[in-house]
Formats: structure tokens, sequence, C-alpha cells
């Protein structure tokens, strides 16, 4: 089917197998690659993204279904100038990232999260991560990450 | 100042945050533009006879460009002989034990375990390629299945009919009897240490090309170099005409040493169509796989005096290797090296089994063998506590290795570098408030409480850079205009070597860390090195760039002599500002970039390869405070305080991170994770939905405590921090759970402490009174 999608601002259109995964359509339709796949049961979280603001698992929907939606991917989350979104700069300050395989897609759930709730406890991070796995970090330092991203607009 | 022991954010981080990492799945380069990919048929029977495949209907499905068997397979050498005793090909090679162990690449004419792999699909995209694997029709005539380490030793099936038993190593006396003779108090325990998904958060990959006579693959891995020797001798190829490539790694810990049997037969496969190919593992495929971890039956037996002292120890160890005997098969004989761990212990045998089952092979994971042993001889030092009735840590302090035992000659054969194990214990207990938690305790056992506190102390010893001798290399060059390159024989998959290899190079020569570009994983680039496991990166590793720079900076002094028309001797590097100058006269400094051209062209270069003359032997102790629902057996963990003492540090940074990641995995094995097969065996846990994988909500923030006894071993003084967590914490952990039940008559309860497993041990405990 022919689809549109506006991702990280630039529209992309195409004409794909109407099964075409989402998650698909921006790694290989839209090139943009830092969206990973770590599983295959909607478990994981590395391909979160933000569809129309909302963070959605991009393995789960079909493409079909982001037709004339706006996406937004870690690619996207710095601004036009290149500067960091804060929730990055976090991650990057407090080591919440090791191997980075689950990093983008962590990242854009966090974004979600400090949307949904700007000034949230040490335990309303860790349950609402719940949804995206890492490996590498035992989450300790993520979740500092977040909470110091937090703190750092509620100072703005 | 020097930069090293300072809190450098990582080097490699605003990449991974903006454009993410290049995995395998992401390179889009010209030799891959026109990949296709494969897709592996693998068997849904445990352990079955092939009495045939018909792939005709997948070849004719569309988008379909092959399916490969092993008819298919008449292209390659002669697998080698069995090596002889010592002369293994080395850690992560397919076939350690040989005929008639030997391990296929595509299944023949018989199936070992779930998951195994059949036969290849070569398609255009994915999609059509799993559409493709479900028309090949694989004839199976199933065998009873092997599963469990009874079954295994019953010997009534056998995975290898030629080698007429399961058993496919063994070692070790049963200790004396006479050995417990002089114990007040003997304690016996069997105690099961589950099997483990590792689950790096990127599966398996692999991508290969085969183009006028070269083969370049690259694939997700902890180790080019040892990839190419082993894809060279399965291949029969000249390591000179291959280039492996580990690009970004997502992750491995240990299940990606070297190059396994999926990866080799993509690179076969290469070859074999003439087609670039891409495969890149699901998760479900990697569930059953890839290798896992653990795997271990213990019979502990622990006896000593009722003050305290304990004279004798035994270890029974039972290793279930999975299918093949992989590194499984070499993991309980690490075990047994670090039997006693941090006690000294009069009296200490272990005996070692290693049995086949129709399970996934078991390999390194995280620790590889030395978690095992820390579990085993902690849970005994709790039993054997319990059973004199004094206090845990206290029976540990009386048993630690004193400070003025070091080096400490193991009676299992380990020598110890160096260690302050009692200091260690005596941090941690004052740092987690001891005394106030078993008053805490105390008041809610009072009470008679529905939520129990439990308190559990583990204090460790482990084996880092276990293949001292085997060393690692680094290339050192200084540019023209002043910046660095280090290409190393050390492979990054998100420890930070780019990281820490360019601290070491500021610290040594002043370029700054901006300045210094830090390569690995290219065999065309870097065609000798080890790579990284057994906590081997920084001790090895990083002190070859510490030795290269060393010998860069004796060419640089002769070199900007000459430039300065000064005498080397009166000749200084001043690192704050990185530039050389005579003794006490900025007047005369000069650059490195004018000093690297003056040497000419190629600038300044030095190669380096560091060995140990022995291990080194990090240790610490880790506890943890748990909260038992007594009325449902859930278990949530408080607290958890540890003292990981791994010698100098480099970068606080990541080796607080590689705690973390350690007591994360650690946690995740003491109270959800197991990897479980019913009787047939079939795979119960085969995805992330069934996998218990631990996440942040089931965990506390961590409370890290400093200590740094530097080792002698190497001149950086440090030793290994990579498997320091799972070593440590899980036994903390399982004791703790144990412990805040130990008053209702619970003496032990095995790992994962699910609620399930808690709730029936209180249950039986109370039955039992």
């Amino acid at each position: 089917m022919k689809l549109t999608v506006s991702v990280n601002g630039s529209e992309v259109a195409a004409e794909v197998p109407d099964r075409t995964l989402l998650v698909h359509f921006l790694r290989d339709v839209a090139g943009l690659t830092a969206t990973n796949v770590g599983c295959d049961t909607s478990s994981c979280g590395a391909c979160t993204v933000l569809l129309d603001g909302l963070s959605v698992k991009s393995c789960t929907l079909l493409a079909a279904q982001a037709d004339g939606s706006e996406v937004l991917t870690a690619e996207g989350l710095a601004n036009g100038s290149g500067e960091l979104h804060p929730v990055q700069r976090a991650f990057h300050a407090e080591h919440g990232l090791q191997c980075g395989f689950c990093t983008p897609g962590m990242v854009m759930a966090a974004v979600s999260l400090l949307e949904e709730n700007p000034a949230p406890t040490e335990q309303e991070v860790r349950t609402a991560l719940e949804g995206n796995i890492c490996r590498c970090t035992g989450y300790h330092n993520i979740v500092r990450a977040v909470l110091a991203a937090a703190s750092e607009r509620q100072a703005r | 100042m020097s930069i090293l022991g300072t809190r450098v954010t990582r080097t490699e981080d605003p990449r991974l945050l903006t454009v993410g990492g290049t995995y395998v799945d992401d390179l889009r380069i010209p030799e891959l533009t026109a990949a296709a990919r494969v897709t592996f048929v693998r068997t849904p029977v445990a352990h079955a006879l092939i009495k045939g495949i018909d792939a005709s209907a997948a070849r004719a499905a569309p988008g379909i460009i092959a399916v490969l068997t092993a008819a298919d397979m008449d292209d390659l050498p002669p697998p080698p002989p069995a090596p002889a005793e010592g002369e293994g090909p080395g850690e992560g090679a397919p076939l350690p034990l040989g005929a008639p162990w030997s391990e296929p690449l595509l299944a023949v004419d018989r199936v070992r375990f779930v998951g195994e792999p059949v036969a290849m699909v070569i398609s255009d995209d994915s999609y059509c390629g799993a559409d493709a694997v479900e028309l090949v029709d694989v004839d199976y005539e199933p065998l009873p299945a092997v599963v469990g380490f009874d079954r295994a030793l019953s010997g009534e099936s056998l995975l290898f009919p030629e080698a007429g038993t399961n058993v496919a190593a063994s070692s070790g006396q049963p200790a004396d009897p006479a050995a417990f003779d002089q114990c007040e108090v003997v304690v016996e325990h069997t105690i099961v240490n589950q099997r483990l998904a590792p689950v790096p958060m990127e599966g398996r990959a692999t991508a290969a090309v085969w183009q006028d006579g070269k083969l370049t693959v690259w694939v997700s891995t902890q180790n080019a170099q040892i990839s190419r020797f082993i894809l060279a001798g399965v291949l029969g190829l000249d390591p000179a005409s291959i280039r492996v490539v580990a690009p970004d790694v997502g992750g491995g810990f240990g299940a990606k040493i070297g190059a396994d049997r999926d990866a080799l037969l993509v690179a076969w496969a290469a070859k074999h169509t003439g087609h670039a190919l891409r495969w890149v593992e699901t998760r479900s495929e990697n569930l059953v796989a890839m290798t896992h971890g653990r795997g271990q039956r213990h019979v502990v037996k622990i006896g000593g005096t009722r003050d305290g002292r304990v004279l004798a120890y035994q270890l029974d160890i039972v290793q279930d290797t999975g299918a093949y005997p992989r590194m499984g098969g070499f993991l309980p004989f690490l075990t047994g090296l670090m039997a006693t761990g941090p006690y000294a212990i009069p009296s200490v045998h272990a005996v070692k089994q290693v049995v086949v089952t129709n399970t996934t092979p078991i390999s390194a994971y995280r620790g590889a063998g030395r978690p095992e042993a820390t579990a085993a001889v902690e849970r005994a030092i709790d039993l054997f506590a319990a059973e004199i009735g004094m206090d845990p840590a206290e029976v540990r302090r009386i048993n630690l290795v004193p400070p003025d035992q070091f080096p400490y000659h193991s009676p299992c054969g380990a020598v110890y570098d160096t260690g302050e194990y009692v200091r260690a214990l005596d941090v941690v207990l004052a740092g987690a408030g001891y005394a106030e938690l078993r008053a805490e305790q105390a008041r809610r056992r009072d009470n008679g409480d529905v939520r129990q506190l439990g308190i559990g102390v583990a204090s460790y010893v482990e084996i880092t850079a276990a293949d001292a001798a085997g060393g690692e290399t680094a290339r050192l060059m200084v540019h023209g205009d002043g910046t660095a390159t280090v290409y190393t024989g050390s492979s990054a998959h998100g420890q930070g070597h780019h990281t820490a290899w360019a601290m070491l190079v500021q610290s040594e020569l002043g370029i700054p860390m901006a300045d210094v570009t830090v390569v690995h994983g290219d065999t065309d680039l870097i065609p000798l090195g080890v790579g990284t496991y057994a906590s081997r990166s920084l001790q090895l590793g990083g002190t070859a760039v510490v030795k290269a720079a060393v010998d860069v900076k004796d060419q640089a002094r002769q070199v900007a002599a000459d430039l300065l028309e000064a005498s080397a001797a009166d000749l200084e590097l001043d690192v704050d500002r990185g530039v050389w100058q005579v003794r006490g006269d900025p007047e005369t400094s000069r650059s490195w970039a004018d000093v690297a051209a003056h040497a000419g062209p190629d600038g300044l270069a030095a190669d380096a390869n560091f060995t140990e003359g022995q291990p080194t032997f990090p240790f610490g102790t880790h506890l943890a405070v748990v909260e038992v629902d007594t009325e449902t057996g859930k278990v949530t963990l408080l607290r958890h305080v540890t003292v990981d003492d791994a010698g100098t540090v480099v970068s606080p940074v990541l080796a607080e991170g590689q705690r973390h990641g350690g007591i994360a995995q650690g946690a995740a094995q003491a109270l959800l994770e197991e990897m479980v097969y019913d009787a047939d065996g079939n795979p119960v846990t085969g995805t992330l939905v069934d996998y218990a994988i631990i996440t942040a909500a089931e965990l506390p923030s961590f409370e890290l405590l400093a200590s740094e006894t530097p080792t002698t071993i190497n001149p950086l003084g440090a030793k290994g921090i990579g498997e320091a967590g799972t070593i440590g914490a899980t036994p903390a952990i399982q004791n703790a759970v144990v412990d805040a039940v130990r008053h209702l008559g619970v003496r032990h309860i095995d790992m994962p402490a699910t609620p399930e497993r808690v709730w029936t041990a209180i249950m039986q405990a109370r039955e039992s009174q």
C-alpha cells in the first residue's frame, strides 16, 4: 500500500507491502537505524518511538497504522542546531548507556514519561520504564538520568 | 593531575544517543546493499533422527534464492582431528572436544536440541524468508530426550551413541571421608545453579561477502581475531584471505565469544552461493539457539568447629553442558579452581562431571564458572552458620584469608595476588548499618510481621584474565597533526574501551582525549589480538596501550632532542600541556604535532603486546536486604550494598557501570530468571514473555562503596571488574531470601526465589515442625 508518514519532520512517502511493520518502515524505507528490534513479543522496548507524541513500540504497529501521522525517533530528538535533548544530555552525563542498543528506545520512553509526568519519583520512573529492557546498566544510571533530566526541566 | 581515576563521561555516547550505533543489521555499506537475508530452519524437536528434508516447496516460494542443507556442504575441509591435551583451539572454538562429541554446522542425520539449525533459507527479504521456513518439510523420527542431570547421568538414552556415555568429561577424586573427622558439625546440601539465557539486547547477527577470493564477515562478536581463526579452520581458508569486522556490538556477556556455528554457516553460505548475505536472529531464536549459561548442580558438604572455624569443604559438581560440549565443558574446572572462594579452608575437594543433554549448549555467561563457585560456598557458609547458631558475617570474618597471607596459594591451585577480604566485609557491614538491620529484623520477627526482613552477605574472590599469558595487543600512532590513533586487539561491546583507552593515552602522553581515536574489531587493521572475555580488557589491553605509549614517548624524546638541538636526557614531557621541552624551560616547548611531523611522514608509531605472569583476583563483599511477604512468597530487593575491589580504578564511571549491570544480572538469577525445559526437551521459556528478564521495576538503586587494593601483576595495578556483580550479588540476594524465613525453619531455597518457591518452602517448613 501507499503511505505517507512524517518522520522527524520530513515526509516519507512509499509503497510498501501491507504487512510491513512500522519499525521496518523506519529502518529500511526511511533509512533511520537508531530504532532497533530487540525482541519479537513487544517485550523489550528497543523499538520505542513517539507516534503523534505518544510512545509506541514500533515493532507492534503496522506501518499502515502510521499513515498520515507524525513519528519522532531518536534521530529527530536533538534540535536543528544539533543541541542534544535534555534526556539525551542526561543519559550522557549520568552514564545511562553502555552498549547503546536499548538506548534510542529507552530515551524515547523517558521523553514520553516526562511529558506525562514532569516530576516523577524514582519508583515512578522505574515503573514507567518497565517495558524497556536494558541488559548492561542495571537501570541504575538510566533512572538517575531520567530524574536528572526531570530536574533540569523543572529548573527551566 | 592525571586524568586517571577521574569521572570522565564517555566519548562513545553522543553517536549512540543521536544516530544510534551501527550494529550488523544497521550496516548500510556498498558491499551489503544487495545482501540477501538468511533465515534458519531450526528443529522444533529436541532429539530425533532426520529421515529426510523436502525443501522443494520452499525453493519454489516467492522471493526465495536458495534453501541449503547439510547435503550442500560438500566444499568444506574435513574437520580437524581432536586436539591433543592442552592444545585446544582456544575459547570460543566450536569443537573443543572433537570426536565423538563433534558439533556439525547444519545438522546432518540427527538433531540434539530445539533450535539446532537444520537448513538455511536465503531470500530477498526477511518476511518471505520467514514464510519459506514454514514450507521446509523435515521428517523427524523422535528419540527419547535427555533432560536434567539425573537422566543424563543414567545413560538410558545417549546423545552420542558412539561415545557410550553422556558424561563428556570428569575429574577429581571424592574427599577422603576422614577429612570431616575433626569437624564438630557437618552440613550437606544439594543446590541447583540454574540455567540462564544471556539475552544481550542485540542478538546474534552476521553478514558476509565473498568477493575476489576474499571473505569479509561482519559479526556481532567479542573477538574479531578469534572469529577469523575459527572461520579459517572451518572453511579451509588462509586467514589472510578473511577479514572479520566487529562493528558496534549490542552486548555480549560471554555469549558472543568467538563465532558460533550459525555465524560460520552464514559465512560459508556467502562463499558457497556467491551472494552477499545478512542474518539477524529473532529474540525467540536467540533464546534457544544462542548459548545459555550456568546449569550446574552442586552437592556441598561443609564441616567445622562450633566456634565457627571451617575445616573441610567438598564440592561435587555436575555441569549440564547442553547438547554439545562447547565452553560448558570447561566451566566446572573454573568452578573447582575457585571452590573455596576467599576462605582459608584446610581440606578441600572438588569433583566435576560434564554431561550432555538435549538442550541448548551452555557456554560462558558473565562470570562463567565463578558465580557458580561463589554461590555454592556462600550458601555452604550460611548453612554452616545456621547450624552452629552464629552470625553468618562473623563466620565469614573468622575464615577469610587474612591480609598477611598474600600472595595466597589456595588449596585448589590458584594464587590470589592481593586482597583485603576482612576489610571489604567490614566496610560493607558498616556501610549497610548491619547492626540496625539485624535489630529491625528481630523486631519484625518478634511482631510476627507478614513482611519479614532478610539480610544476606556474600564475600567473594574471583579470577580475571584467566588466560593472562594470552595477552593483548595495541598499536599507537601519533600523527603529524598531533592527534593519535589506538588500534586495540581488545573489543568493546558496551564497556567503554574507547573512553578508557583515550584516558590512558592522555595520561601517558598529554594528548587530549578528544584527539585520540580508538579503533577495534577489524582484522585488516588489527590482525593480532584476543578480544574481550574473562574481565581481561583493561589489565591486558589497557596495559598494552600504556606500553605502546611509553614506547612512543621514548621515540618522541629522541625526535624532540633533534628538533630542539638538545640532549634527550635534558628533555621532559609536560603531560598537563602535552608538550616537549627542555627541562624547566617552557619557552622551548614543542607540541606533539611538531614532534610527530618531524619524525617523518608517518609520524610516530609503536606496537605492544602485554601478557601477565598470572591472572588477577578481584574480591569484595555484597550485602542484600530483602523483604519477603510470608503469605505470598513475594520477594522485594530493598537494598544492595557492595565493595568490589578490582585494584586501581582507571575510570570510576565505567567501573561503577560494570558493577551496576552485574548486580542486576545477579539479582535476576537470584530472584527471577531461569531457562526451563519440559521433560521432552521443549523450551518453556523461549520468548521474552516467558523468560522473566529483570526490569527497572524489580530493582532498587545500588549502594556502591569504594575500595582499591592494587595488584602487582600489571603496572596499572588493575584487576578486572566486568563480572564482579554477578559473582557477588547472586548469593548475597539468595542468602537474604533464606535469611528472611530462616526463623520459620527454612534452610535453603533454590534460585530463582520465585514467590511459588518461597511460599512452598515456608509451607514445607511449617508442616515439618
